[in-house]
């Protein structure tokens, strides 16, 4: 089929506003989450290009469809960064393309430092979409505070496509640092481990990553991250490891190349990848965390966000009931990443909140042209 | 302020709105004689007044709902309320209207430190959530200057900030999950002790809606623990621009202070007659402040002061004890009752990109001149968001018509340097006529369509926000 790439925003709000067919909404393709939509294959990735990036103002407007890879490698040359640090999903979902900042953007993707600076949407200053009328919609701007008006940039991040095509995000950007260290405890077990990250995590020494690898993937490593100038890291490496002595050795490595490396296996579950079985994602109360991996047959984990965040490999075609059952005693949701798309992806809503989406999901495209059967239960 | 035409129909019937209300609510929660509605006429935009029909002081979720099916049913506006502190007038009645306070849902639900959250009914106010985990050595950290009196639920709807957002984000980047009651009296839960709530960002949403889609009634924040120890270096400039590029050059260089806060001559005389704080008398001073151990903050203001140095700065000096530090805070953080003390003013909150301040700093010193009208600059640099204060005098015919023209050019100024109206304090009526020049019309239509899915009828909160003319084919509508 071919795939309608229009080269500017003007296009594309052309297209849809003259369109009676629904479209399947994409930036790089690298992200297949979600019901399976069968639209005409429409890319963001024509609407190429950073506008605007003032390093002294933390700010940086950008095109949906530019490629994250520029937008990090235009950041890097200025010692600055996605804070949020965005996942690459290929190489769990198997996919190739070039991720788009609008597909990080449309599916909120965070990665380990979400705990302590905050996920995609935190740093989400404005946006430009095209809404299902095919008007241009702005919201937000490119200043870092700005409460004027209803804040329609973090409800799109997240809606995977469904409310409209974002063509334009500004983003707030933050200073790269120098070292990057990990303190790792070998041998705990989950309850333990999260324990030894939620003390890590509750302390003034500002972790910014906090993960467990449970005994499945080899020797079980608790891991935690610490990142800033050389003297700073080794003057909180010294304190956690006194802070966490009650749970065993506290091992110490600041080797920065290899950290940043860790981490962002880390950040792109490789333990998972090649890997056969189905993989959820988890979000729950930490303390929730070893308690529902624990109730799931067959389940390997990686804990991420001090335990906030569970990756689930389970076996091929597991009932979904088995993961969400769980999830809901506890309070928190599930969403399928990898597996049968056909068996609900996201998580079920309570009434009331399932009826505010459907109706703002009528609102901004009333007749259903974007990526329907992706999210919701009635779409 | 134009304010739609009170509905004489719900006035006439005040009498069986106040005995259906005292059915779901205790006596002493309904407020109805005019002489005790006017406690409730204006909040701290007080050049607007009016009192409400009656005043409701729920203490639980399920009376909030009680009460708001009956004015849902009834057709009564509702105004929600925290503690009145909006500057914005965002929590202004209007005649025919209900005012919903929260004041009397004030519990801690729920601390847990290993999870670092806490769950607050939401007329606690902002001091006393950190108040609640201080012991154990946590905080909350959003801190409007205002918290001592302000609410959680006020900080939800306006989606508030504080002078340590640079590092900290404001009420959105802290807020977890909320109890709602929509103005049908649907109860419903956004989010929780966990991160991310599924399907579209509705708490994002909600937060900033000034009241306008929901009565927020319980709340879960995100906690942390305090850093170890945090120290202000206060720095004079014989510029604004200087100063303004100091600001630059500090957050290229990638330290990423908790605050750097602004202030110019006018305010800085203010501030230092009041609070005595030592500050410079010079054109323009900053605030930069750093948290960490000792060393740590020692490495960064090693950092941050040779970068001061290459601006020449007319005095740059650390403080040396936790004495001074609080000096300087409360130098800052009384700004705005230190001008009161010698002019009425009104304070505006406009946001403009870091980069454009010189340029704003000066066209607001000409535009003083052109209107007559003195200004003092007191902002949050970091984030570009401003405060300039106008000062005027309230007793002197038109000089409240005059300062409000000053300052809807301020902020026009604002949206066209690639600003907005308000970075902090919210629309409410204060800003709603100049959201034409922030939005065009489909992005207000946007807007005011999430407000037609989340309170069809518009009662909630109506008059606020979006131009009048703009409204009005929702509201009547909704009729
Ligand atoms: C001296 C002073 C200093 C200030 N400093 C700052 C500052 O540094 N940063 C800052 O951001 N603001 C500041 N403010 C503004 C103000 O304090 C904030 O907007 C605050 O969040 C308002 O809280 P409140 O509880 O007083 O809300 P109110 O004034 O009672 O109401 C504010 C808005 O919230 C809505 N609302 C109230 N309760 C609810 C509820 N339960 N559910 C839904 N909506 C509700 C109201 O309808 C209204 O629109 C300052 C104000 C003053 C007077």
């Amino acid at each position: 089929m071919t795939i309608l790439t229009p080269e500017s925003e003007a296009d594309l709000a052309a297209i849809v506003a003259s369109a009676d067919t629904p479209f399947h909404v994409q930036g790089g393709g690298t992200r297949p989450i979600g019901g399976p939509t069968n639209g005409t294959p429409l890319s963001t990735a024509g609407l190429s290009g950073i506008e605007l990036y003032e390093p002294g103002s933390l700010t940086l407007v950008v095109r949906a469809g530019t490629p994250v890879a520029e937008v990090e490698a235009a950041l890097a040359a200025e010692n600055q960064r996605l804070a949020f640090e965005p996942m690459d999903h290929r190489g769990l979902l198997g996919t190739k393309g070039e991720p788009t900042i609008g597909g990080v953007i449309g599916a909120n993707v965070s990665g380990p430092r979400r705990i302590q600076a905050g996920a995609a949407r935190d740093f989400l200053l404005g946006v430009r979409f095209v809404d299902g009328s095919g008007q241009v919609i702005r919201n937000g701007g490119r200043v870092m505070k700005n409460v004027t008006g209803y804040d329609l940039v973090k409800l799109l991040a997240g809606s995977y496509g469904t409310l409209g095509i974002l063509t334009e995000v500004a983003l707030k950007v933050l200073p790269d640092t120098v070292t990057t260290a990990t303190l790792s405890i070998l041998g705990l077990d989950d309850v333990s481990a999260v324990a030894a990250l939620s003390r890590a995590l509750g302390s003034p020494f500002e972790v910014t990553g906090a993960v467990h690898l449970p005994q499945a993937q080899g020797a079980a490593r608790t891991l935690i991250r610490i990142e800033g100038s050389e003297a700073s890291v080794a003057y909180r490496a010294a304190e956690l490891q006194k802070l966490l002595a009650g749970f065993g050795e506290v091992l110490f490595d600041h080797d920065t190349a290899a950290n940043r490396a860790l981490w962002q296996d880390l950040r792109d579950v490789t333990v998972f990848h090649d890997r056969p079985g189905d993989v959820w994602r988890l979000s729950v109360k930490p303390s929730d965390a070893p308690g529902i991996v624990a109730s799931v047959p067959g389940a390997e984990a990686l804990y991420d966000w001090g335990g906030g965040l569970i990756w689930l490999l389970v076996p091929q075609g597991t009932a979904p009931a088995v993961i969400r059952q769980p999830v809901d005693d506890a309070g928190g949701h599930a969403t399928l990443i990898r597996g049968n798309r056909n068996a609900g992806v996201f998580h079920p809503l309570p009434a009331p909140v399932a009826a505010l989406q459907d109706g703002l999901r009528l609102k901004f495209d009333p007749n259903g042209l974007f990526n329907p059967g992706l999210m919701g239960q009635t779409a | 302020m134009e304010m739609p035409r009170p509905n004489p129909d719900i006035i006439a019937r005040k009498a069986e709105l106040v005995s259906r209300m005292l059915e779901v609510l205790p006596a002493d929660a309904v407020i109805s004689d005019p002489s005790e509605t006017r406690a409730y006429e204006c909040d701290a935009l007080t050049a607007y007044k009016c009192p409400p029909l009656a005043a409701i002081l729920p203490s639980s979720t399920q009376q909030v709902s009680d009460a708001l099916r009956i004015c849902h049913a009834m057709g009564v506006p509702v105004v929600p309320r925290g503690s009145g502190t909006s500057l914005a007038g965002g929590a202004l009645p209007t005649a025919d209207s209900v005012i919903l306070g929260v004041a009397r849902l004030n519990d801690v639900l729920d601390t847990d430190y290993d999870n670092r959250f806490i769950k607050v009914q939401t007329g606690r106010t902002n001091l006393s959530v950190t108040g609640a985990v201080e012991e154990h050595g946590f905080f909350y950290a959003p801190d409007p200057s205002s918290q001592l009196a302000c609410a959680i639920a006020g900080n939800i709807a306006m989606n508030s900030g504080g002078a340590h957002c640079l590092k900290y984000g404001v009420t959105t980047n802290n807020l977890m999950g909320v109890t709602m009651v929509l103005m049908d009296g649907t109860i419903m839960e956004l989010g929780g002790a966990h991160l991310d709530a599924p399907g579209y960002d509705l708490l994002g949403l909600i937060c900033g809606s000034e009241g306008q889609l929901g009565v927020v009634t319980e709340a879960t924040l995100r906690i942390l623990h305090k850093p170890e120890g945090a120290r202000p270096v206060l720095m004079g400039f014989d510029s604004n621009e200087v100063a303004g590029q100091c600001v630059s050059d500090i957050i290229k260089a990638g330290v990423l202070p908790v605050a750097i806060e602004f202030m110019d001559r006018p305010c800085i005389r203010a501030c230092e007659a009041f609070a005595k704080a030592g500050y410079p008398d010079c054109e323009a001073l900053l605030i930069v402040e750093v948290e960490g151990s000792d060393a740590e903050i020692d490495e960064q203001l090693e950092t941050i002061m040779a970068i001061a140095r290459t601006h020449n700065p007319v005095e740059l000096r650390q403080s040396t004890s936790a004495e001074e530090s609080a000096r300087i805070w409360l130098g800052r953080k009384s700004a705005f009752g230190a001008m009161g003390q010698i002019n009425d003013y009104m304070c505006l909150d406009g946001t403009i990109p870091v980069s454009q301040l010189p340029f704003v700093l000066k066209r607001i010193g000409e535009m003083s001149k052109e209107f007559g009208l003195d200004v003092a600059n007191v902002f949050h640099a970091g984030d570009g968001n401003m405060h300039p204060l106008i000062l005027f005098d309230a007793n002197k015919p038109g000089d409240l018509e005059l300062c409000e023209a000053f300052g809807a050019e301020i902020l026009k100024l604002c949206v066209e340097v690639g600003g907005c109206l308000t970075g902090e304090h919210g629309v409410g009526i204060e800003k709603r006529d100049l959201m034409v020049d922030q939005y065009a019309p489909q992005d207000l239509e946007m807007q005011m369509a999430v407000k037609d899915v989340f309170d069809p009828k518009w009662l909630l909160n109506p008059a606020k926000v979006f131009p009048l003319q703009s409204s009005e084919s929702h509201r009547i509508a909704a009729e």
